[in-house]
């Protein structure tokens, strides 16, 4: 057993680590390292160097226009990123949709949507959700009716995440409304600026406008923007949420966000010491320290069965259910790191741009509202509930 | 031993309840907290009027003469309704200062005007280094003129746009020696002070507090020269109690959302509230929350207690017990909700970060934490070894 990365893979991530120190804005770090989340054009901006450089999706195969790179390269690229406060290309494109069109696409599709999805001209957000059809997807109402060479599509969507800014959708929509729910569903892709498409903002509780619904009055999808076969849109999905999990467990990002307690706990002062050093602080930063050490070693396994395309059970969503809680940790307990001065609230939206932080030492500038928001990482992507109930399922049978 | 709660006590409660029930839905809460104040000052009179602002107000000064059973009382609405209004700040905290420790003059010139809701009174205590700790007091006070100068810093004070601001600062001492510490009723606009305003994590406003070279007169002293902090640590456990209790009102009312949508949020084919992952989780929010209640009680009747050590230790247990379960059921009432608990339309998120600020507000849980270890007792058996 070896649980070191190899020469080549430690030369690899010198590599990624370099192109990031080099190439990423000091403009989009900076407002990393404000908590702020990337803007729009820190999304494209970064997009685009990325796509010089043949980084958008490197883990599609190279015929479609990526790198080949195995689970664990793609495992070394995504820390970089994240500890050199890099965005990651939103995965509605590179890491949803696309791998579902390489898999089941026509050859026009993947000529059409793939180049543009690793170009940046298509930004994609996911329609599966709905205000009945959360956990349980399988119940969603969207309707889509046949008429000759289209689709008229009638229905909402909603938690559609940055929807505001995508040209195109994919959604699950309800083909047979005689069949029984997961039999009835079809996977289709819909341009955002087709006629009775509208897209109203939801603000969460950060203040921040991420997420949105979607409503479809009369839309008109011409027939060539079905994925597959009608009516067999939940094996794709299932299939794209194979892929999805694969990048769960947030370490990379887990480990910068630890490195940022640290610094906080080190600058803040209690009884006149660093808080790092008070006893009691200390005590939990070495707990999720060492809960985040635990997480690392299970993503390397399952990373490794992946490698070696054995097939994955429940460590899926034991990753996807302790990355969470420990991200979520983390955020509770930088919050608890500036003391009084978590208090200070500008709502996201109002801070960039802004000149000056409010009040309180900068360090301590969003960190409520980061603690707000990463509320969401246990109730999206199958909430840690149904996390686990898979994993019950798979050790109980039933 | 006897929790029941008198007739006039039931009285009390039951008026506030009827006027917070009509006049502060959410609706009515969010349109106060777009307003460029952030508070209104109508409530403020409306609560005047019902004799709320005087509970902690000898009658002399005409006030109720209650204390802090009757504050916890209204506490527990005012968590529920997430009253934005300076209510601890104000008629706890700074009356309590005020009422235990001020000159005749002072008590009979702002007691009677704050129970009338003519002006609204703020405790500025803490400094931008003192953390949570009451000690720590680098402000300093210099003898001039027959008054006083005041020179230093105040953080996160709460309402800070309140009439009169009562300042604490050193006339003598280490910046953390218990003696050397004098309070002054400073008006906000005084010469020489100067706010720096923010709204908090849960739609209120605080400010830090610049002092330079502000002038007051002796007669705006509060309590004897360099003595004031046990006054203001006893008046600030007053404050602790009715946090205490204002967390209490909040986390029932997510307990109640939260049953609510467990019984009616239908996912596969039945409410979700009958899988028993989500009804064990309900079971332990009101396990933590009866557990609060509990301590809530306790800090109520020890804020009043003379032997500082024991009112000390149940202050610091309450909010210790009181943050772990606004923490819980902060979280799990979002959690339960799904994504509705993340938006901002939903009250359950406004609850959730009220008790979130709570948690950060005179002491987090470590603080209190350590000073109960440290007010520890030990049995005999143990102290002989
Ligand atoms: C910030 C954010 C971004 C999102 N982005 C997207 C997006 O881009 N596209 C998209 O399609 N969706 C998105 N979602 C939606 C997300 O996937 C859903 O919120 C999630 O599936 C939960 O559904 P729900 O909100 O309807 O909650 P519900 O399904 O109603 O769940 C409520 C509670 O019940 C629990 N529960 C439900 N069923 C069970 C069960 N059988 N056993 C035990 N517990 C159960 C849940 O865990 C949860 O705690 C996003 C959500 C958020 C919060």
């Amino acid at each position: 057993m070896d649980l070191d990365f190899s020469a080549a893979e430690d030369r690899f991530r010198e590599d990624v680590r370099g192109f990031v120190q080099a190439r990423l804005p000091p403009a989009v770090r900076a407002r990393a390292s404000r908590g702020l989340s990337p803007t729009r054009d820190d999304y494209l901006s970064w997009h685009r160097t990325l796509q010089e450089r043949g980084w958008v999706a490197p883990g599609w195969p190279a015929k479609f226009g990526g790198c080949d790179w195995s689970p664990v390269q793609l495992h070394i690229f995504e820390e970089e990123m994240a500890r050199g406060d890099a965005p990651l290309p939103l995965p509605f494109g590179t890491k949803m949709v696309g791998p579902v069109i390489m898999e089941f696409g026509t050859p026009a599709q993947q000529g059409l949507f793939l180049p543009r999805i690793l170009s940046g001209e298509h930004w994609w957000c996911q329609g599966y959700s709905e205000p009945g059809a959360g956990s349980d997807l399988a119940s969603l109402k969207t309707r889509a009716v046949r008429e000759g060479d289209h689709y008229v599509v009638d229905g909402q969507k909603t938690w559609t995440t940055l929807a505001q800014y995508a040209d195109w959708i994919f959604c699950l929509v309800r083909t047979d409304p005689q069949a029984k729910a997961q039999r009835g569903i079809s996977f289709l892709l819909i341009d955002m600026r087709t006629p009775g498409v509208s897209v109203r903002p939801i603000i969460t509780l950060d203040g921040a406008h991420e997420v949105n619904e979607v409503w479809f009055e009369n839309v008109r999808v011409p027939v060539g923007n079905l994925i597959g076969t009608e009516n067999q849109g939940w094996t794709y999905a299932k299939f794209l949420l194979a892929h999805e999990r694969s990048s769960f467990g947030g370490v990379g990002r887990a480990k910068r966000e630890l490195e940022r307690l640290k610094g906080v706990a080190y600058s803040e002062r209690r009884h006149g010491r660093p808080l790092l050093e008070d006893a009691l602080f200390a005590a939990k930063v070495a707990q999720v320290e060492i809960d985040l050490m635990a997480l690392e070693i299970t993503n390397l396994r399952v990373l490794d069965a992946a490698r070696a395309q054995r097939a994955l059970g429940p460590e899926v969503s034991i990753l996807k259910v302790q990355g969470s809680v420990i991200q979520q940790r983390i955020s509770e307990l930088l919050l608890e790191a500036v003391g009084p001065y978590g208090l200070p609230f500008v709502p996201e939206r109002e801070r960039h741009g802004a000149t000056a932080e409010g009040i309180g030492p900068p360090h301590a500038a969003g960190l409520a509202a980061r603690y707000c928001n990463e509320r969401k990482l246990s109730i999206f992507s199958g909430s840690n509930e149904i996390q686990r109930n898979i994993i019950a399922r798979m050790m109980l049978g039933f | 031993m006897d929790f029941t709660l008198s007739d006039e006590q039931r009285a009390l409660q039951d008026s506030v309840q009827r006027y917070v029930s009509r006049q502060y839905a959410f609706e009515s809460r969010r349109a106060i907290e777009r307003t460029a104040a952030g508070w209104s000052p109508q409530v403020w009179q409306d609560l005047a009027d019902l004799g709320v602002l005087g509970i902690n107000v000898p009658q002399e000064h005409g006030g109720l003469g209650y204390g802090p059973i009757e504050t916890l009382l209204v506490m527990n609405l005012f968590g529920s309704c997430l009253l934005l209004e300076p209510y601890a700040a104000s008629a706890v905290v700074a009356t309590a200062v005020l009422r235990d420790s001020a000159s005749t003059h002072l008590q009979a010139s702002w007691l009677p005007r704050l129970v009338r809701g003519e002006a609204v009174a703020t405790l500025a205590h803490f400094e931008p280094t003192s953390r949570f700790d009451a000690r720590q007091v680098r402000s300093r006070a210099t003898l001039a003129n027959g008054g006083y100068v005041l020179q230093g810093q105040k953080a996160l004070v709460e309402h800070a746009a309140a009439d009169i601001l009562l300042v604490s600062a050193r006339i003598a001492g280490a910046d953390d020696a218990q003696e050397g510490v004098s309070l002054f009723v400073v008006p906000r606009d005084a010469p020489g002070l100067s706010l720096r305003s923010c709204r908090t994590l849960d739609g209120r406003s605080a400010a830090d507090i610049a002092l330079e070279s502000v002038e007051v007169p002796a007669s705006a002293r509060v309590g004897m020269d360099g003595g004031a902090l046990a006054v203001i640590e006893r008046s600030l456990g007053f404050g602790t109690a009715a946090l205490c209790a204002e967390a209490v009102g909040a986390m029932q009312a997510l307990v109640d959302a939260t049953v609510a949508h467990l019984k009616t949020r239908q996912q596969f084919g039945r409410p979700i509230g009958s899988f028993q992952a989500l009804a064990h989780r309900a079971a332990d929010m009101l396990l933590e929350l009866e557990q609060a209640r509990s301590m809530s009680f306790l800090a109520a009747v020890r804020s009043m207690g003379a032997d500082d050590r024991e009112r000390q230790r149940a202050l610091s247990a309450a909010k210790v017990i009181t943050n772990r379960a606004a923490r819980f059921i902060g979280q799990q009432a979002v959690q339960l909700h799904g994504g509705m608990g993340m938006t901002d339309e939903l009250q359950v998120g406004h609850w959730f970060k009220r008790l979130a600020a709570i948690e950060m507000t005179l002491g987090d849980t470590d603080t209190h934490l350590q000073r109960f270890a440290a007010l520890g007792t030990f049995p005999a058996s143990v102290r002989a070894t």
